[in-house]
């Protein structure tokens, strides 16, 4: 098996910028992620690109080949749609891709146009990721599904919204230096818990911002790195995926994510670790509790503990696991197709030294990078590490 | 959905309102006892494809609930409204808690069907009404 390396990264800045489409965007990243990773474009073998709602908010479908052109290169390209998981489980198929040796050099990313739709026409287009019949057409909105999961998990385990707040504080924090971060103010608790509710108990700042915002990663095969002498410290050493049911009433546990607790065990046998190996992780947090229920579902808090993590210090900055030093969704912004590669890029910077909070975690060689769609009935989780080449 | 297209129903969904309406609904199960909602013809769980229609109870319970002050637009002139997941025997349904004052919604409630209608599109909602 070929191992993988992330020899390039690239991200746009996070944010508002309606006018942008999102080849523009996607562009953006992939030059960067070209100019870091010393890689040339012809060498590409494959495209494999996250995007969610390009039909509602460009009007757009078939984005595998305008994304190639996009990026310059020829090379055939697949679009991936697993709502916010979309580039999640596109960077799976390119790890697989490049281990079975169909492919040396995939370009993986995606990228999502948001803001132009406004808040009513983002808040709908999001809430197709759930059960049209079932659930959108009885009024659950997104936030509402994560609500509902909030309220679930107090009642079962106990909680309160206060304890969600600190996430939202420790999130805001830790975006503070990341400049490609839409957001890069300090907030407090009482900001969270005075803010605007949106669906009780979340409201504004449990919330992610609507973003838009492209991530490109180039990886490459070991063999590929040492015959080019790339500078690529950072591996892919373990993947995993998991799914459930589409609507979270049919889910056997309302507080719990077994698609994110499955595709976790996977990508940490496949790594060859354990969750205590872990030095840091980038999660799904679009809504506060999201980081509860993913922290626990990757065995870094046990079941009803996650709630106390960010309020006890045990995943801030300086805690004993950091948790999204890059911001998180909650203030780096959540362009959705674009969320898992870019937790890729932030990693791999973290890990290599190369991220601004990167002094948080000087010695840190293993990191996991957890990226959900729906209401987590689909999960990907993947494992890098700092590796010799 | 545009006007045009208003007379359109959805197979098994729209048929399930309208067993709701006449105080029909029901769940579907499985030679194993699975239950689960309509449209379906498989079931998720094990994969049996003798399906049987089992009527709902007539009261379910409430077992988390939010209330949503910021809606899809579909909902506009609805909000805030609770929205629940409620325990009718073999399955569990998200429904819209309607008739109550929204501060006395909370987990454990018992509620039966209630279809009502979105104030804002007119179309029909899948609501609990508290006993």
């Amino acid at each position: 098996m070929h191992d993988v390396r992330v020899a390039g990264a690239g991200l746009t800045a996070f944010g508002h910028s309606p006018e942008r489409t999102s080849r523009d965007l996607f562009s953006e990243a992939t030059i960067a992620a070209f100019d870091d990773g010393g890689v040339s474009r012809e060498d590409v073998d494959a495209l494999l690109y996250g995007n969610f709602m390009g039909e509602l908010s460009e009007h757009q479908g078939h984005h595998g080949p305008l994304m190639a052109e996009a990026a310059g290169v020829q090379a055939p390209a697949t679009r991936y749609e697993s709502a916010c998981a979309s580039s999640g489980t596109a960077v799976r198929d390119a790890v697989m891709r490049i281990r079975n040796g169909e492919d040396d050099v995939v370009l993986v990313g995606g990228a999502e146009r948001m803001t132009n739709l406004g808040t009513a026409g983002a808040t709908e287009a999001l809430a197709i990721a759930a059960d049209d019949l079932w659930e959108v057409r009885a009024g659950m909105t997104f936030p509402g599904a994560y609500a509902l999961m909030a309220q679930a998990y107090f009642d079962e385990y106990g909680g309160e919204h206060e304890d969600l707040a600190h996430i939202a504080v420790k999130n805001h924090e830790n975006a503070l230096t990341n400049e490609k971060a839409q957001y890069q103010s300090a907030i407090e608790v009482a900001d969270v818990l005075e803010a605007p509710p949106v669906s009780e108990p979340l409201g504004l700042y449990d919330s992610c911002p609507i973003s838009d915002g492209a991530a490109a990663v180039v990886l490459v095969s070991d063999e590929y790195a040492a015959e080019h002498g790339l500078d690529a410290p950072v591996s892919i050493s373990g993947t995993g995926q998991g799914g459930d049911r589409m609507a979270l009433h049919d889910r056997e546990f309302l507080a719990r994510s077994p698609a994110a607790r499955d595709a976790g065990e996977e990508a940490y046998a496949d790594a060859g670790i354990d969750a205590g190996d872990v030095d840091v992780a980038e999660v799904h947090d679009c809504f506060t509790i999201a980081e509860v229920l993913a922290i626990e579902a990757l065995d870094l808090e046990s079941v009803g503990e996650g709630i106390s993590a960010a309020r006890d210090g045990r995943t801030t900055a300086d805690g004993e696991t950091p948790v999204n030093l890059s911001g998180g969704l909650k203030a780096k912004g959540h362009p959705v197709g674009a969320t898992g590669a870019s937790q890729i890029a932030e990693l791999a910077a973290l890990l290599s030294g190369d991220h601004p909070n990167s002094e948080f975690v000087p010695d840190a060689t293993t990191g996991v990078a957890h990226n959900a769609g729906g209401t987590v009935a689909s999960a990907t989780v993947h494992v890098l590490e700092v590796s010799d080449q | 959905m545009s006007d045009d297209e208003s007379e359109v129903q959805d197979a098994g969904f729209d048929e399930w309102l309208d067993a709701a309406e006449a105080d029909e609904a029901y769940a579907l199960e499985c030679p194993n006892d699975h239950g689960s909602l309509p449209p379906r013809r498989v079931c998720p769980e094990c994969g049996a494809t003798e399906l049987e229609e089992v009527p709902l109870p007539g009261t379910g319970e409430i077992e988390t609930f939010t209330v949503t002050h910021v809606p899809t637009p579909a909902f506009e002139e609805d909000a805030p409204y609770a929205t629940a997941v409620a325990r009718f025997g073999p399955v569990r349904v998200t429904g819209q808690v309607v008739g109550v004052n929204l501060e006395t919604v909370e987990n454990g409630l018992e509620v039966e069907l209630e279809i009502t209608v979105s104030e804002t599109t007119g179309e029909r909602v899948l609501g609990f009404s508290p006993i």
